[in-house]
């Protein structure tokens, strides 16, 4: 008697850029070698990227996982009876009971790693879709006071709360109204937005269906940036599944790619190119909300904002916000990078500190040397020594200390990092990114970077750092966007914390 | 590829119903003729109905429209915060003097052109890279070789 033995490998990029793909053949080989019947499904990713590629199998203990299974281990792995969980070097149990994964509350990322995600019947079997017929049946006013309730707040940096942008679209006047999903992710340290729209792409789209269902959008787009090759792939066909099952039926969603440009993540700067025209940021008012794309009311909200919408009402708007810290309310999707021993995604309430995730869950350096800095929220976040890791995760304790929340990213540097030469990159990256529309911006970035070139030249270093003090000052006050405004937050976090690398002797 | 004015025309027709149309027209231009000749401005001006002006600064505005060829393969390295972290710099002066070339170079025979990237969303599996069409998670450079290898033959 025989039977056909599940598998399951990620095709989630994390995974494929680690050998998953030629893992899947060398699995199916071994498999007709052997005369075992086996599928394989390609899922999205747990998370647990320092285990990649983690394969897990169907026993009837549940799944087991074996990870980081390289296309070598194959063999070995059959012959440990792998299929029927058997034990080997790479086995780790059931990866729901690793700590990694216990630790976390998981709302947005609920199915991802789980499910097939091009799979109706797994979306299906794991509750998608019921959101989107709850919100018909109960109307848009209840939907909207939902969101409004739990507390989200836009997981793409602002932390604007999603459900007050929705009403104002909602009551804006128009004959049009649109919906955009900014998936442009240029955070680096980020890949939250990429891991979900590869590992559970229904969520978003029911997520944006919802959103248009409740503002009167019959049009929805998704910008994506180019560098995500992966999820473009997955989100195409994902869309055209949504399309023939129904989720589209009140509002079509189309697929934007973006062409590198990371100032092009700002939201209105986003509408511009969605528009065909140069990236560059319009000044507020008016806000997208009410004249956003082709001068329509727009709601403009972060990949993971929308995709968490569907388990909110679910699960309960209440039970979400009862979840958090101060004003932050609900889950993280946190993402741990860098130079760090267990990397990956994880969701967890607000409020955990950074401590407990770089030493405590995140198991300090990938390089065994000590953590010297950490850059929390992206390219404009800034970098904090080990004396700021007691900072609970919270958009105002963050801001409280000089530092930003973004969209979550932690990378983390080990003590041979030079932070004279990150403030010198932070300086270059506005430079190279900026849309040019203000002068602080597009000359006083430059400028910065010639000032710490002098600094690390050792010319005149202490009339340079207050001239780079002054320069940041300006940047702050003159800069239309955060990206100029923000950037002094790595610069001056580098000078504050870490003095030393700026007076070399 | 040559540019070819009726295939251009084709590539634009098929998309210049889209609402905003000249990014998406622009890629699938680029896609086709591997990047964006003066005739690419022209010619999508006059079928937009926008001034080569504007055409001309929108290709110059975006990172990923070239306005010259480039080699067979392209290796992009990340040289973002969290690859820096785990070496990117030093695998990118390595992979310059390896090929040849610096950034947005080309090797002498044509085949690869190097190209930084800021973020592949690989940041957990640093330093990343892009090689042709294969990612490239914990990269140093016998892997990216031996990726280079597998596109260039
Ligand atoms: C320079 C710059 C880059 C940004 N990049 C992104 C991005 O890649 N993704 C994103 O969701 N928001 C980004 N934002 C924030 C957006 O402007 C906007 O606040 C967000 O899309 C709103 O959605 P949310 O409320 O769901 O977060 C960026 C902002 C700035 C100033
Ligand atoms: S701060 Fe920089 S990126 Fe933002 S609007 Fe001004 S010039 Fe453009
Ligand atoms: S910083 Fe290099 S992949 Fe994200």
């Amino acid at each position: 008697m025989s039977r056909t033995h599940r598998i399951f490998v990620p095709a989630d990029s994390a995974a494929l850029a680690l050998g998953a793909d030629a893992l899947v053949t060398a699995i199916a080989a071994e498999a007709s070698r052997r005369q075992v019947a086996v599928q394989i499904v390609r899922t999205g990713s747990r998370g647990m990227h320092w285990l990649e590629p983690l394969v897990e199998v169907q026993t009837d203990e549940g799944r087991i996982g074996y990870g980081p299974v390289s296309a070598e281990d194959v063999a070995s792995l059959f012959e440990a009876g792998w299929l029927e969980g058997g034990a080997h070097a790479r086995r780790i149990g059931a990866p729901e009971l690793q700590p990694f994964m216990a630790r976390q509350t998981r709302w947005t990322f609920e199915r991802c790693g789980i499910i097939d995600p091009l799979s109706w019947d797994d979306f299906v079997a794991h509750g998608g879709g019921q959101a989107l017929a709850q919100a018909r049946l109960q109307g848009a006013e209840a939907t909207l006071a939902a969101i409004i309730e739990s507390g989200l707040r836009g997981r793409g940096g602002a932390g604007f709360p999603a459900g007050i942008k929705w009403r104002t679209v909602r009551e804006t006047q128009a004959n049009i109204r649109y919906v955009v999903c900014n998936a442009d992710e240029g955070d680096a340290g980020t890949f939250a937005d990429r891991m979900l729209m590869e590992g559970d792409p229904l969520a978003l789209i029911e997520g944006m269906a919802i959103c248009g269902f409740v503002v009167g959008a019959r049009k929805g787009f998704i910008y994506i940036r180019s560098e995500y090759p992966r999820a473009i792939q997955v989100l195409e066909q994902a869309l055209e599944l949504a399309r023939t099952r129904g989720l589209l039926a009140e509002c079509d969603i189309e697929l934007r790619i973006g062409a590198g440009s990371y100032v092009c993540g700002e939201e209105t700067a986003l509408l511009e190119s969605l528009e065909g025209k140069r990236g560059q940021v319009r000044a507020k008012p008016p806000l997208p909300a009410h004249a956003g794309l082709f001068g329509k009311p727009t709601v403009v909200n972060n990949v993971l904002t929308l995709a968490t919408v569907p388990s909110i009402l679910l699960r309960g708007a209440a039970a979400y916000a009862a979840l958090g810290h101060g004003r932050s309310r609900g889950t993280m999707p946190i993402q741990l990078a860098g130079n760090i021993r267990h990397g990956g995604l994880f969701e967890a309430a607000f409020g955990i500190s950074l401590a407990e995730l770089v030493d405590d869950i995140g198991g300090g350096t990938a390089s065994g040397r000590p953590v010297r800095a950490v850059q929390v929220g992206g390219p404009l976040g800034a970098y904090f020594p080990r004396a700021l890791f007691d900072t609970p995760l919270d958009y105002e304790a963050f801001t409280a200390r000089d530092g930003l929340v973004g969209h979550g990213g932690i990378v983390v540097f080990d003590e041979t990092v030079d932070m004279l030469r990150q403030a010198r990159f932070a300086m270059e990256f506005c430079a190279a990114e900026s849309c040019g529309k203000c002068t602080p911006c597009r000359v006083g970035s430059v400028r910065g970077m010639e000032v710490v070139d002098k600094i690390i030249a050792g010319r005149d270093v202490d009339s340079n750092l207050a001239l780079l003090e002054d320069l940041c000052h300006t940047l702050r006050l003159g800069s239309l966007c955060a990206l100029g405004g923000f950037v002094p937050f790595p610069v001056l976090s580098a000078l504050r914390h870490f003095p030393q690398d700026f007076h070399r002797p | 590829m040559a540019w070819d004015v009726r295939k251009a025309a084709e590539i634009i027709e098929a998309h210049r119903h889209l609402d905003g149309p000249a990014l998406p027209v622009l890629r699938a231009l680029q896609d086709a003729f591997g990047y964006l000749p003066e005739e690419a401005t022209t010619q999508v001006a006059e079928a937009l109905n926008i001034s080569r002006a504007e055409v001309h600064g929108v290709i110059s505005f975006y990172h990923d429209f070239r306005r010259a060829p480039v080699g067979r393969t392209s290796l992009k390295l990340c040289r973002a915060e969290a690859c820096q972290a785990m070496g990117a710099d030093e695998l990118a002066s390595e992979a310059c003097a390896q090929l040849g070339t610096s950034w947005h170079g080309t090797t002498a025979d044509g085949r690869v052109t190097l190209e930084p990237v800021f973020c592949l969303g690989l940041c957990s599996v640093a330093p990343a890279a892009l090689v042709g069409d294969e990612l490239v998670g914990r990269a140093n450079w016998p892997r990216l070789a031996a990726a280079l290898e597998k596109c260039g033959r």
